[in-house]
């Protein structure tokens, strides 16, 4: 290796540090991405042109073409997916690096082992190549289920005794892998029951977990690409890979465990605990469009709240974007007190990625026991004296049951509209995210607390305790 | 038992670095607030597209007559640049929309 490609390696490793670090902090998260970026493009051109043996033109041509329609897929993937369906071209992304990974794996056995010297490969080598093709066939079909299921064309898949199942064939791929590692062989067949094993204990991996838990389970995968890209590296002796690929390892570990702290489970009751899910809903019709909206005031709607027996919250962005967590956590608090029976109504998708108002809520303490997700909140919504959606809008929109033009028909939603009475906070009457009008927002029984979610709260709040 | 010691010996200079990346990593992500969990992943995700620097070099390494390397590495070196182009790129568009909204 060159020396100046060595350098460019340092260069762009020190780029990727800095990267992560900046991606950490809101302000100069967007600054890190670009670094990181630059430093992986400095990484690709210098392996490209600074090597120091001789490479056939037409390896080059199809290099090129390579790069260019995989660029051109990328960026149009990139730029044409809406913001909801982040997490799972996350996890699409991820399943290409995983299957990068484990072609790599197959070559470098091919050219290890199987045409020259059995006797040359050395058992760290070997030991190398196979990790390189279980963990890049795990990640590889592990994160294509994960995508499949947030894009909802794949339930979820509990076998009996599934936990079982997969501990066994997690173990007899260890164990098998040990074995061809011993035996020093060159038989293809051996590595083939290896790859289809692994690539199914991926698929058998995250079939079981349920939606809301997916992005700990990208995050986790994410990591293993990260493992795997480490592991290839030391094939190749290569730093970049190698520092990189350890960084998103630990990095995503890391990730995945505040994640679920967060979220107040540990790692093993989402991998094993198979929670959460996002089924239909039972689809009820109801609401008349049109007609007028009511407003209402923070002190009626206070008086609403004290004499309601059960209450049910509906966070959504808006609760987000204007930080208004642990004020809500607050008139949670409150209510709680009063006697009232306060839960939280979360739709998987809520927020702008699957968990986000889990997280966002945890983060400000509240129970995990009191969010509920939409298949379970449902039937309750009847016996609900007043539901109070805050910051949220396509998720408790009437029209995805009952308007076939609408883009949003057939979605699942929280049927809010059952509910006795409905607070609705929001900043104005602007249509959500997906642009649609809502006629939640007309139904008779809905009131329109106008204003940015934090302050409402905090109005809300105060009235309530004066009562 | 021999066979890994020699292996540590003559790897030390790269298990020092595996343990320091390792630490690096835990303390850059530690303590990132929430809101950014999901960018930081898909930021992460785009990183572990190096792997594309192995499909490359998979590719610039085989015979011109070897198909099956050039074949598969064709489709490595593909996956790879979709998992990096597409990562960093989307990253980007999420990161966009953090501030927009602030």
């Amino acid at each position: 290796m060159s020396i100046t490609l060595s350098i460019i390696y340092l260069i762009s490793t020190v780029t990727f540090v800095i990267g992560l670090k900046l991606l950490g902090h809101p302000e100069t998260a967007k600054k890190g991405n670009l670094i990181a970026a630059m430093g992986m493009v400095l990484a690709i051109i210098g392996t490209l042109f600074l090597h120091d043996f001789e490479v056939p033109t037409i390896n080059y041509v199809l290099i090129g073409a390579a790069l260019v329609v995989g660029s051109i897929l990328g960026w149009i993937i990139a730029m044409k997916v809406a913001m909801t369906k982040m997490p799972e071209l996350v996890s699409l992304f991820n399943g290409f690096g995983g299957g990068s990974a484990l072609l790599i794996g197959l070559v470098e056995f091919n050219k290890n082992v199987g045409l020259e010297d059995a006797s040359k490969a050395s058992a760290a080598i070997i030991t190398t190549i196979l990790a390189a093709i279980i963990i890049g066939s795990i990640t590889f079909t592990g994160s294509l289920v994960a995508w499949a299921k947030l894009n909802g064309s794949m339930k979820d898949l509990r076998l009996p005794k599934y936990n079982l199942i997969n501990n066994i064939l997690f173990i007899a791929l260890v164990a098998f892998a040990s074995y061809i590692v011993l035996l020093n062989t060159d038989s293809y067949m051996l590595i083939y029951i290896l790859l289809v094993a692994s690539l199914i204990y991926g698929y058998l991996f995250v079939a079981p977990i349920g939606g809301a838990d997916m992005p700990v389970v990208i995050s986790l995968l994410n990591s293993l690409t990260g493992i795997a890209a480490a592991i290839t590296g030391i094939l190749y002796g290569n730093m970049v890979m190698l520092v990189g690929g350890i960084l998103v390892g630990s990095a995503g570990l890391i990730l995945t465990f505040v994640m679920c702290n967060a979220m107040n489970r540990s790692l093993s009751n989402v991998i094993f605990g198979a929670f959460g899910g996002d089924a239909e809903s039972g689809a009820i019709s109801g609401g008349k469009s049109g007609g007028t909206v009511k407003k209402t005031t923070a002190s009626d709607s206070a008086i609403l709240l004290n004499y309601a027996n059960k209450v049910v919250i509906v966070p959504g962005y808006g609760l987000a974007v204007a930080q208004a967590q642990h004020v809500i956590h607050e008139l949670e608090l409150l209510l709680t007190k009063k006697g009232v029976d306060v839960s939280y109504a979360i739709h998987p998708v809520a927020g702008r990625m699957p968990g986000h108002m889990n997280v966002l809520l945890a983060e400000s303490n509240v129970d995990y026991d009191k969010l509920i997700e939409m298949d379970d909140i449902n039937p309750q919504f009847p016996n609900t004296d007043v539901v109070l959606v805050v910051g949220a809008n396509d998720v408790v929109n009437p029209a995805a049951h009952n308007d076939p033009s609408s883009p949003i028909y057939g979605m699942p939603i929280l049927d809010v509209e059952n509910a006795k009475h409905i607070i609705v906070n929001k900043r104005s009457m602007n249509a959500g995210y997906a642009g649609i009008e809502n006629e939640l927002f007309f139904n008779q029984k809905t009131s329109m607390l106008f204003g940015d979610a934090k302050s409402a709260l905090t109005e809300l709040v105060s009235e309530l305790k004066n009562m | 038992m021999n066979e890994l010691l020699e292996f540590i010996s003559s790897n030390l200079e790269l298990i020092y670095i595996l343990i320091l990346a390792i630490f690096i990593g835990v303390e850059l992500i530690k303590n990132v607030p929430s809101v950014l969990h999901t960018p930081l992943m898909s930021g992460a995700n785009a990183l572990s597209g190096v792997v594309i620097v192995g499909a490359l070099l998979v590719m610039l390494q085989s015979k011109p007559d070897d198909y099956l390397a050039l074949g598969l590495g064709f489709v490595a070196v593909v996956l790879g640049i979709i998992n990096v182009v597409g990562g960093f790129a989307v990253t980007d568009r999420m990161l966009q929309m953090f501030k927009k909204k602030k």
